[in-house]
């Protein structure tokens, strides 16, 4: 039943896993860009969440509604600025500057707010509370929330490139930049169109994961950027729904492992995905598959 | 006149392809001076400037690989801790073993080294972004699987045995000499490596990786070798570390911090030179130790400058000199000399005939 109940417990945090996961995914299907900042985005999300409920007093779950649109913002702006910049110049500048951008931002934090961890909304009833399956499988509240934040979200933008103005134009330019610029599309504009959204699912998994666990200025990198690329991996790159199960696998090896061993949670997450480089390096769903 | 006149009019003697503009031999000279000098510095100045120079050896040993896979390489890894761990924990391993930690310095070289090929064959078919955080992961990988050995400190880390009943002095000179040998090992191996055959194959892909390809350059290998060359530099540099720390902490050698530095003290001294490693570590420390008292300061505005340099000034600070003075330290690429001009001129009129500066 332990098993069962890790296997479970595994498949929600999964979800919180996908939500880190599509943003990457997305700037990479779009732009090519891989940002290396993507993490420390997500803590500065979870940052401004903590700032925006100590200032304004509103709902720690209505929170969202405020940050997304900024973090969206700031996406917009950081695309048509630094990293459209970069991207001009070469993929390695791009590297380059969104990993200056992560130290950069992980330090700031650092100097800034101190190495403390900080949680949002720590004892609210939908943070503790769970509710249990026959006698020993205990589902909580807020993990069963961020599992179906996830699954819309990703539905939503499947959804939105798929059939909205904005989804065909974003995907014309991801598949050719320079026939779509012709036809008339500019696509620095849809590019950052792009970046606003990623930034966006970015805000949302900065404060799931504030609620679920705690931020501090390193979870940025060693925990969310490096999850979200397992994820991304695991699944099978440029694929939204690779990116659910990337984060599912991911989330149930890691939760087998504490089960085997508390201390060895990281490490299986880990394993299955080197495990999935050497013997998929397509993924598990490839792209040519799903599309 | 027409064309076959016009090349056979021109004596094939008066084009000349050299190595550099000024004599060699001279270089080679004044880089011996500076070893020398640099050698000398534990019986002149206090063990205080020595220690910081220690930093600064590691940290020149660590930004010249980085450059070599980035500048040279075109592989950007954020992962190089993984070997600055590994190098620190070889040399502990050893030196629980009793061996003296200065002699398991070249055997963590080799055995980092060693190490990178299976790291290698496990990331290699990643290109760009994503091998880039893969080496991350990779290095996550390294130190959770050390963290699970208590006989070597697992996740707290241990001293560094092997100096009991040493003279501190002579500890701190000792230190000195290691630093600035693994330096001017790394600077001599990348000159030497880059002169030769996989600095041809790899200044050709740089230029055009299909025409390499199809040439017949073996650009895998090529990659191949970088990675276990820069794997092996920054276990020394690892090495080095512990012994100038004296304990090793899982944490601390393992921190991506490692790659930051690296990256920033390349990126602002100049990409792809062997000289703007050296240029980017002075920089590095200079800020380093004006800031100090800042906590992380100094990396938020290495941080920001090297951004800038990344965008605004590619070549970095060495790039600068280069342009105004046309100065190699290290020459490993070759020039086009054209019949009856000065060499800095020649240098522009080899460049209009689009055969330019290789290497």
């Amino acid at each position: 039943m332990a098993w069962v109940n890790a296997i479970i417990q595994g498949v929600l945090t999964g979800g919180l896993y996908a939500l880190f996961a599509c943003g990457l995914s997305l700037m990479f299907g779009v732009m090519k860009v891989v940002n290396l900042a993507h993490g420390d985005l997500a803590v500065v999300a979870g940052y401004l969440a903590i700032g925006v409920i100590t200032v304004t007093h509103v709902p720690v779950l209505w929170s969202f509604l405020i940050v997304v649109p900024l973090m969206a913002v700031l996406g917009y702006v950081l695309q048509r600025t630094l990293i459209q910049g970069a991207l001009d110049r070469s993929v390695l500048i791009t590297l380059m500057v969104t990993f200056g951008l992560s130290v950069v931002i992980e330090n700031g934090l650092l100097q800034f707010f101190t190495a403390n961890s900080r949680g949002i909304g720590a004892g609210l009833a939908l943070v503790s509370g769970s509710f249990t399956l026959g006698s020993q499988i205990q589902i909580g509240y807020l993990p069963l929330l961020i599992f179906a934040v996830a699954v819309v979200v990703l539905l939503g933008l499947q959804y939105f490139l798929s059939t909205s103005r904005y989804g065909r134009l974003i995907r014309a330019v991801a598949d050719d930049q320079e026939a779509a610029q012709l036809a008339g599309a500019d696509y620095r504009h849809v590019f950052g169109i792009a970046a606003a959204i990623a930034f966006g699912t970015v805000a949302l998994a900065g404060i799931a994961y504030g609620m679920y666990s705690q931020l501090a200025p390193t979870t940025g990198t060693d925990t969310i950027l490096l999850f979200a690329f397992a994820a991304v991996v695991i699944g099978g790159l440029g694929s939204l729904w690779g990116t659910l199960l990337g984060g599912v696998v991911l989330g149930v090896a890691q939760q087998i492992g504490a089960q085997i061993n508390i201390s060895d949670e990281l490490l299986a997450g880990y394993i299955v995905f080197l495990a999935v480089l050497v013997l998929r390096p397509q993924g598990l769903i490839s792209r040519r598959a799903s599309s | 006149m027409s064309l076959a006149t016009e090349t056979t009019a021109r004596p094939a003697e008066e084009f000349r392809v050299t190595r550099s503009q000024r004599n060699v031999a001279w270089t080679g000279v004044v880089a011996l001076i500076v070893v020398v000098v640099f050698a000398m510095l534990p019986y002149i100045v206090f063990s205080g400037t020595t220690t910081i120079l220690v930093q600064a050896f590691i940290v020149l040993t660590m930004a010249s690989m980085w450059n070599l896979l980035a500048g040279y390489a075109g592989l950007v890894s954020v992962g190089q801790q993984a070997f600055v761990g590994l190098g620190a924990y070889f040399v502990l391993i050893l030196a629980i073993n009793g061996f003296s930690p200065f002699v398991a310095l070249p055997i963590a070289a080799i055995g980092s080294g060693v190490a990178a090929l299976p790291l290698w064959w496990l990331i290699s078919r990643l290109r760009s972004g994503y091998f880039a955080i893969a080496t991350w992961v990779v290095a996550a990988t390294v130190m959770l699987i050390i963290e699970k050995f208590s006989s070597i400190g697992g996740g707290t880390g241990l001293p560094l045995p092997g100096f009991a009943g040493m003279d501190p002095t002579l500890l701190t000179a000792y230190t000195y000499w290691a630093g600035l040998a693994v330096s001017v090992v790394t600077l001599a191996v990348i000159y030497l490596l880059l002169r030769g055959r996989l600095g041809l194959v790899l200044t050709a892909v740089r230029d055009d990786e299909i025409a390499a390809r199809s040439s017949g350059a073996r650009v895998g290998l090529a990659r191949m070798l970088v990675f276990l060359v820069a794997g092996a530099g920054c276990g020394a540099a690892g090495g080095v570390l512990a012994i100038s720390q004296l304990q090793v902490q899982p944490g601390a050698v393992f921190s991506v911090q490692w790659t930051a530095v690296m990256a920033f003290a390349t990126i602002i001294g100049g990409l792809g030179t062997i000289e703007g490693p050296i240029i980017g570590t002075i920089v590095y420390m200079v800020l380093q130790q004006t800031l100090a008292s800042y906590n992380a300061w100094y990396l938020i505005i290495l941080g920001l400058v090297a951004i800038f340099v990344a965008l605004f000034a590619r070549r970095g600070l060495w790039g600068l000199v280069d342009e105004h003075l046309n100065v190699r330290l290290f020459p490993v690429g070759y020039w086009l000399r054209t019949p009856g001009s000065s060499a800095r001129h020649g240098r522009r009129g080899a460049r209009g005939e689009g055969a330019q500066e290789a290497g």
